[in-house]
């Protein structure tokens, strides 16, 4: 793990994204002073374009678009690494269960894997949401039930692996129960995959999240890119910086992730390194 | 005949898949909030309470989960989606109608997507570590993370309003009654900028791909001995590598049928392409949801067919493959 920090210090585009990351944090941080009050609050006079005051100018109603897009990186963050978190979690279930125990167990659930992979992922989303009503909560179960296979098709890849190995033999031998050698030995060893591929998840993730609340579904109390972004579809002739600067902000997140995410998986994933 | 046995036994594999969208729909109905019947009627209270009743009826809603199954089941076999009040026809036809726009509009991104992304990978892998190749590279990067609906609201900022090239949304010019090529060429304007805006991520994907393949398969022996027989280097690229090469990019392309579909939703929203994308958006905004449902089922058996259609290039291309 060490070993793999340093390889990442030494990627320069690793660094970048990461640097990315430190200000979008920063921005998350900072924006209640920054911005002071409630982000959907009337700031100014509707449509003035960028200037002094207003560096990305103000929105149909008048709201800031710099307090937009500010309080709009809590959402797509808070959203894509949960939806994240939930994939992992639903990932290493199905994916360990099929890897350990392998036979039919494997079959179906990889089965289930493989049809989750084939449907509309982006559509399956847009439905879940529109069934269980537009919040943040269920973005997140919905991003995170149609983006679990690819952690399950990498855990049962390394559970298959390390299941034969001396090591895992070896406890199985000395009586340790399927708890003990799940959680004490497979899964610390495949962490890192995990962490490589779970950190371009967030990425994705933040993407359908933008394209959800851009279709309507999004939570209409929460402040986020894509809403800000659907509001000013409508007054695009006239006022183009109402979109461009939320999708600014979701394309440099986005950018960053992928870099830091791609640096990590190099560092920790030396097999995987000319994918 | 081979062929013909090994598309029957694609076919049957296809079985499970479609039921399971099936159990999934199924579920989907009975997860909403409220009765079932409200949801399949469109839940817009469009709905009379006669066809409410004429829907528990036929949707067997009063009696046990399983008998109700067995009806939703006969139902979608016979491609019976349902009626949508809030359109006034039924959810099948509705969506057969569009299928034809969004058709075209995915063949058309996904070829843009395919032809660029191969040449465009071809020359970052031949120039490795050249300018070429940190251009490419960057350009992949970028449009990775750019989301596709943004992007065709930033083209249009660009290309529709302040240069006026192309033309905003739409499929064609309302009222102009164009024939013959003339209607060709309208079509094809209005389909530029949707087309790029959905082909640009796997456009990235796809030229990353063959990047990856092709120095891959530039070390292997094949190719030393293809050269030590003294075949140009234009000769081994094309005859020797590039064949290989593309086997990964076919496997990619059915992987990725599913999210084209998925993304051409917001893209045909941003440019008011009339395909099932806009007839998704629109069930959204009447909280359709039935509508939605027949559209999720009628996109997921697409990407069956087009995974079966990808299989069949596969043993086609590759030679190796018993079937």
């Amino acid at each position: 793990m060490r070993a793999g920090l340093s390889r990442f210090a030494r990627n320069r585009l690793a660094l970048l994204g990461a640097a990315l990351l430190l200000c979008l944090l920063l921005t998350v941080i900072l924006a209640p002073v920054a911005f002071p009050g409630d982000p959907f609050r009337l700031a100014g006079r509707p449509l003035q374009p960028p200037d002094a005051s207003f560096p990305l100018g103000t929105d149909t109603l008048g709201r800031d678009v710099a307090a937009e897009v500010a309080y709009g990186a809590r959402t797509s963050l808070v959203i894509g690494i949960g939806a994240t978190l939930g994939a992992i979690l639903f990932g290493v279930v199905i994916g360990g269960l099929a890897g350990f125990y392998r036979g039919t167990v494997e079959v179906v659930l990889m089965r289930l894997t493989e049809f989750f992979q084939t449907i509309p992922a982006f559509i399956l989303a847009i439905l879940i949401v529109a069934i269980l009503s537009p919040s943040v909560t269920n973005e997140v179960i919905a991003i995170a039930l149609v983006s679990w296979p690819a952690i399950a098709r990498l855990v049962r890849g390394e559970f298959v692996a390390l299941g034969g190995r001396e090591f895992v033999l070896a406890c199985a031998g000395l009586g340790a129960g399927d708890a003990r050698i799940i959680f004490r030995h497979l899964l610390p060893n495949c962490l890192s995959q995990i962490i490589a591929v779970g950190s371009l998840l967030i990425g994705t993730s933040i993407l359908i999240e933008a394209g959800l609340s851009f279709l309507g579904l999004g939570d209409p109390n929460v402040m986020s890119w894509g809403l800000v972004i659907s509001a000013g579809r409508a007054v695009l002739r006239s006022a183009w910086w109402i979109c461009t600067f939320p999708g600014i902000a979701i394309l440099l997140t986005v950018l960053a992730i992928n870099l830091a995410g791609d640096g990590l998986n190099e560092a920790l994933n030396p097999r995987l390194r000319d994918r | 005949m081979r062929l013909i046995r090994y598309i029957g036994y694609r076919l049957l594999l296809a079985v499970p898949v479609i039921l399971g969208i099936v159990v999934l729909n199924f579920f989907l109905i009975h997860l909403a909030p409220g009765d079932a019947a409200s949801v399949l009627a469109g839940e817009t209270g469009a709905a009379t309470p006669e066809y409410m009743a004429q829907l528990r009826h036929k949707f067997g809603l009063d009696q046990p989960l399983s008998a109700q199954f067995l009806h939703y089941l006969l139902n979608m076999a016979h491609l019976d989606l349902g009626y949508s009040f809030r359109n006034d026809s039924p959810v099948a036809a509705l969506i057969f109608d569009r299928l034809w726009p969004t058709a075209l509009l995915m063949v058309t991104a996904f070829v843009i997507a395919l032809a660029l992304g191969i040449l465009l990978g071809l020359i970052a892998a031949t120039g490795r570590n050249t300018w070429r190749d940190g251009v490419i590279s960057l350009v992949s990067l970028v449009a990775y993370a750019t989301p596709g609906f943004w992007l065709g609201l930033m083209m249009i900022v660009v290309f529709a309003i302040r240069l006026e090239w192309l033309p905003t949304s739409g499929f064609d010019t309302v009222g102009a009654y164009n024939e013959g090529w003339a209607e060709v060429a309208d079509v094809a304007r209005h389909l530029v900028m949707p087309a790029v805006a959905l082909a640009l991520f796997y456009l990235a994907l796809y030229a990353r791909l063959m990047r990856a393949t092709v120095l891959e398969q530039a070390g292997m022996d094949y190719v030393t001995t293809a050269r030590a027989k003294g075949q140009t280097e234009r000769k081994v690229m094309t005859g020797h590598v590039m064949k290989n090469a593309l086997l990964p990019i076919v496997t990619m392309a059915g992987i990725q049928a599913g999210n084209l579909i998925g993304g051409s939703i917001v893209v045909e929203t941003v440019f008011g392409w009339p395909g099932i994308g806009t007839l998704a958006f629109d069930a959204l905004q009447s909280r359709d949801l039935n509508l939605l449902l027949g559209i999720f089922f009628i996109s997921a058996c697409l990407v069956v067919v087009i995974n079966l259609v990808v299989d069949l290039v596969y043993v086609t291309l590759d030679p190796r493959i018993e079937i």
